[in-house]
This record gives structure tokens, C-alpha cells and sequence, in this order.
């Protein structure tokens, strides 16, 4: 009974009532005006937090996707571009192999016109020679007989001579 | 899963310091024989001591610890505070303590170890009238002091909020942010569970109403607050009312239809309403005895000097004071703490929704 007549031991009813009324009202004050605020700050940022850092793993994700569909796109566009240039080298070929075949028939062509066009020349050439050798026979025939009228010996030797002229052509 | 063997791990080296702190106690109980004395034998000492004016220790640190009215710094150095009486006969008083000062009457009420009594003319105590003490004394005013702090401090940390929105924490907002969120991540959340939301503000108030005021009492001149009976009281007793207020059928059914042999609970039924009384009764206790024990053992170290009448014993004690002031501010967080802690687990075991420890 000693312990409970000492002051340390007996709450005194004053200080109950003020501990009642003070610490009351502080849970109130900072419930209102303190923890409502700062918990849902801190929820929020929490909050925030999170949303970022899956936002950052979607990303990465999404980063990894599309690299990946990149180097299918890539790849795609080789296999394409091979194929073209294939294609195109075929193409060319086929090409060259014509023209070439085109040029060839060509060449023969025209070479074959310049002969008959050099045939046609010739005959023409021949049928005139063959005029003028006609003529210049008949001027030389003319000439002898001329000739001949003036002096027997001579026209003699003279035709002789012609006619050795004449063999030489 | 990593947090929580550290707080294992804490809390052991915690206890292994409390085994230190009782035995220094032990020791300085052992070397000062005056220590038991009583104020009222030093009262009568001092008047009837007249050859040698002895040192009483006892009453020094009684004198300390316990409630005042005015606030007293130092010796002459006394800080006037209301004192405000209600009577029967007489209504509300409010008058100020520098009256009542050296055992002066003022309107007939005289200041008796800390006790206001109403006294006749001649002088005797009236014993028929018990005035009813609502004064602001020295543990009021500190209170209100702790109260003001909190609430200053508080309110500018949720201001810190609204003003760096999106950005990190400044100031004191940083500072106090890691004990909320390590309060309620470490300590509320595990112990009560999902619900924790509503206890939460209580818990938060509690925490740092705890702790702030450990730290004044710390202080030079501090009133001894949360080493007072009545405050811890009310605490508790906030405690048992949330708890038994929000307390599940399956908590009633564990403590009145106990999972035993019916017969045991002739038995049982006594012990689990004592222990639902125990558990408040026990946080009252713990915070009182240790937050005063820790007052008790500096002004013991002090007193020493006094006793031994010698300056050579000063700087001994001043590094014994030195490392036990270290002690005092790790109990001060410790206390509140621990508070907050059962506060929280009493709770969590009332709202539990199954009962996961049926044979318990």
C-alpha cells in the first residue's frame, strides 16, 4: 500500500483530464490537417512510382519487339533487294543477248543490201562499159574507114594495129 | 522478408542494452543507501536537521520526476503557470502558482507537496473540502508544448507535400518521411493487415506524441511526461477502448468460448479476460517505469557528486551521465516504438478475420 500512497504511482485526475483533452484533440489536428495529406501524397507517389517503372519494363518490352521486328524487316528487304537485283541482272542479260542478236541480223542485212546494191551498180556498170566500148568501136571503125580512103599501106598497118589495141582492152 | 529479420535482429540488440541499462540501475541502487528515503522523511529531515544539512538524494529525484506546479529551471529560476481549482463551495479559481510560492496561503489554498489544500485561518488543513486540481502545471504545459510542436512540425512536413508535388522530398518532410513510411510498411501494416488505414492516424499520433516527448524530458529543465502514470494511462486506455471497440466475433469467441474441454474454462475464461485487461495495463506500466527509471538513473549519477562531496568523482560520472544519455535517447525512440508496435498487434489480433492459432 506504501507503492500507491507514492505520487509517482497515483495519476493525478488533473492531468488525466488534460492529457484526455490534449492528446484527443492532437489525433483530431493532425488527422485532419496532417497524416490525411501526407498519406495520400505519399500514396500517390507511390502510386506514380509504380506506374513508371512498369511503364519503363512495357517500354522495354516494346523497344525489344520492335528491334526484333526491325531485323525481320531488315532481313526481308535483303531477300528482297537480292531477288531484284537478281531479276534485274536476268533481265539485262536477256536484254544484251537481244541486242546483240538484233545487231547481228542487222549488220547481215545491210551487208546484204550493199551487195545487191553493189550488184545492180555493176551490171549498170557493165551494161555502160559495154555502151561505150560500142561506141568507141564504131568511132575507131569510122576513123579506119576514113583512114583508108587516103592511103592503102598505112590503113594496113593501121588496122592491124587496132585490132592489136583492141585486144589488149 | 529482409526488413523484418532486421527488425528481429534490432530489437534483440535492444534488449541486450536493457540488460545494461538494469544493471547500472542495480549498481546505483547498491552505492546510494539513501536512495529509498521519501520525501515526506526529507521534509521532516530538513526540519529537523540542524547540526549538518544532509544531501537527500531520494528527495532530489522525487522532486524531478515528479509533477509541479510552476515550472522551476533551476533553483530560483521558476516559470509561473495557472493553477485553476474547482470547489464545491466556490466554482472555478484561476490563480497563478507564483502565489502559492515558499508555502505562502493565497484566498486560503496552500501549495503541500505539490498538493493544493484549502486551509482554515489558523492555519491547519480543511480536510472537508478536496479542491478539484485542473492547474496547467509543469507536465500540462509540457503537453501543450509537444502538442504545438507536432502540430507546427506536421502540418509544414504535409505543406512540404503539396509544394514539391512531383518533386523529391526537402527538408523536414525527408527527415520524417522514412519513420512514416517504416512505420506504416514495417509496423502497422503487418501487424493489423489490410484495414490498417482506419487505425493509422491514431497509431502515427501515437508514435510521435511518444517520442517528441521522451526527447523533451530528455532535455534540461524537461518534465518528466511520458514518465507519468496519468499520461500513459489515458494512452493505454485509448488503446484497450480502440481494441475492444473493433474488436471481431472471433476475438469474443477466443477470450468467452475458449477452444478447450468445457470444463478448463472454470479457468480459462478468468485468464483471457485478465489477460485482455493485462495487455493495456502492461503498456502503461513499461513506457512509465522505463521512461522514469531512465530519469532515475541520471539524477542518481549526478546526486553521486553530491555524496561523495568531491570533484574528483565529477568527470567519471560525467562519461557514465555522457554514455547513459546516449541509452536514454535510444529508449526514447525504443519506447515509442514498442508502444506502437503492441498498440498496432492488439489491434491486428482483435480485427483478425480467421483465427489462424487454433491451438494456441
Amino acid at each position: 500500500m506504501i507503492l500507491l500512497d507514492n505520487a509517482l504511482l497515483n495519476p493525478s485526475p488533473g492531468l488525466i483530464f488534460w492529457q484526455l483533452v490534449v492528446f484527443g484533440s492532437l489525433v483530431f489536428i493532425l488527422w485532419k490537417f496532417a497524416w490525411k495529406g501526407i498519406l495520400s501524397a505519399l500514396k500517390e507517389r507511390e502510386g506514380e512510382i509504380e506506374g513508371a517503372l512498369r511503364m519503363a519494363e512495357e517500354t522495354r518490352a516494346e523497344m525489344a519487339k520492335l528491334k526484333s521486328d526491325n531485323d525481320k524487316l531488315v532481313a526481308e528487304a535483303k531477300k528482297e533487294r537480292d531477288f531484284i537485283i537478281k531479276e534485274a541482272k536476268e533481265a539485262s542479260d536477256k536484254m544484251i543477248a537481244e541486242a546483240k542478236d538484233r545487231a547481228i541480223e542487222q549488220g547481215n542485212k545491210i551487208m546484204e543490201d550493199a551487195r545487191e546494191v553493189m550488184n545492180q551498180e555493176r551490171v549498170k556498170m557493165m551494161s555502160q562499159i559495154k555502151k561505150d566500148v560500142a561506141t568507141l568501136s564504131i568511132e575507131i571503125a569510122e576513123k579506119v574507114i576514113r583512114k583508108e580512103l587516103s592511103d592503102k599501106a598505112t590503113q594496113q598497118s593501121f588496122v592491124s594495129e587496132l585490132v592489136a589495141d583492141a585486144k589488149l582492152n | 522478408m529482409k526488413m523484418a529479420s532486421f527488425n528481429k535482429e534490432f530489437i534483440k540488440v535492444l534488449l541486450m542494452f536493457k540488460y545494461v541499462y538494469s544493471l547500472v540501475f542495480c549498481i546505483i541502487l547498491g552505492i546510494s543507501p539513501s536512495f529509498s528515503q521519501h520525501t515526506e522523511e526529507h521534509a521532516a529531515a530538513t526540519t529537523a536537521g540542524h547540526e549538518e544539512e544532509k544531501f537527500d538524494i531520494g528527495g532530489m529525484i522525487m522532486h524531478h520526476i515528479a509533477d509541479e506546479h510552476g515550472w522551476e529551471f533551476t533553483h530560483g529560476v521558476k516559470l509561473p503557470l495557472p493553477i485553476i481549482l474547482y470547489t464545491a463551495d466556490r466554482g472555478i479559481e484561476v490563480f497563478s502558482s507564483s502565489r502559492l510560492d515558499h508555502g505562502q496561503v493565497y484566498n486560503d489554498y496552500k501549495n503541500e507537496h505539490e498538493h493544493i489544500v484549502r486551509v482554515n485561518a489558523d492555519g491547519t488543513v480543511n480536510e472537508a473540502i478536496h479542491p478539484m486540481d485542473f492547474s496547467i502545471t509543469k507536465n500540462v504545459a509540457t503537453l501543450m508544448l509537444g502538442a504545438l510542436l507536432l502540430i507546427l512540425i506536421f502540418t509544414s512536413v504535409s505543406k512540404g507535400y503539396v509544394q514539391n508535388k512531383g518533386k523529391a522530398p526537402k527538408g523536414i518532410q525527408s527527415f520524417l518521411e522514412p519513420l512514416i513510411v517504416y512505420m506504416r510498411d514495417e509496423v502497422v501494416k503487418p501487424s493489423i493487415g489490410k484495414n490498417y488505414g482506419k487505425y493509422f492516424p491514431y497509431l502515427l499520433t501515437l508514435f510521435f506524441f511518444i517520442f517528441i516527448n521522451n526527447l523533451l524530458g530528455l532535455l534540461p529543465g524537461g518534465a518528466n511526461l511520458t514518465g507519468n502514470i496519468a499520461i500513459t494511462l489515458v494512452l493505454a486506455l485509448i488503446t484497450f477502448l480502440i481494441t475492444n471497440l473493433s474488436a471481431n466475433k472471433y476475438y469474443w469467441k477466443h477470450i468467452l468460448l475458449p477452444n478447450t474441454p468445457k470444463w478448463m474454462w472454470v479457468i480459462m475464461i478468468p485468464v483471457e479476460v485478465v489477460g485482455v485487461l493485462m495487455k493495456p495495463l502492461s503498456l502503461m506500466i513499461r513506457l512509465f517505469a522505463n521512461i522514469t527509471a531512465g530519469h532515475i538513473i541520471m539524477l542518481s549519477l549526478f546526486g553521486l557528486i553530491f555524496i561523495f562531496k568531491s570533484w574528483a568523482v565529477a568527470p567519471a560520472i560525467g562519461v557514465f551521465a555522457l554514455f547513459m544519455s546516449a541509452i536514454e535517447l535510444l529508449v526514447a525512440f525504443l519506447q515509442a516504438f514498442i508502444f506502437t508496435l503492441l498498440t498496432s498487434m492488439y489491434i491486428g489480433s482483435a480485427i483478425e478475420e480467421h483465427h489462424a492459432e487454433e491451438h494456441h
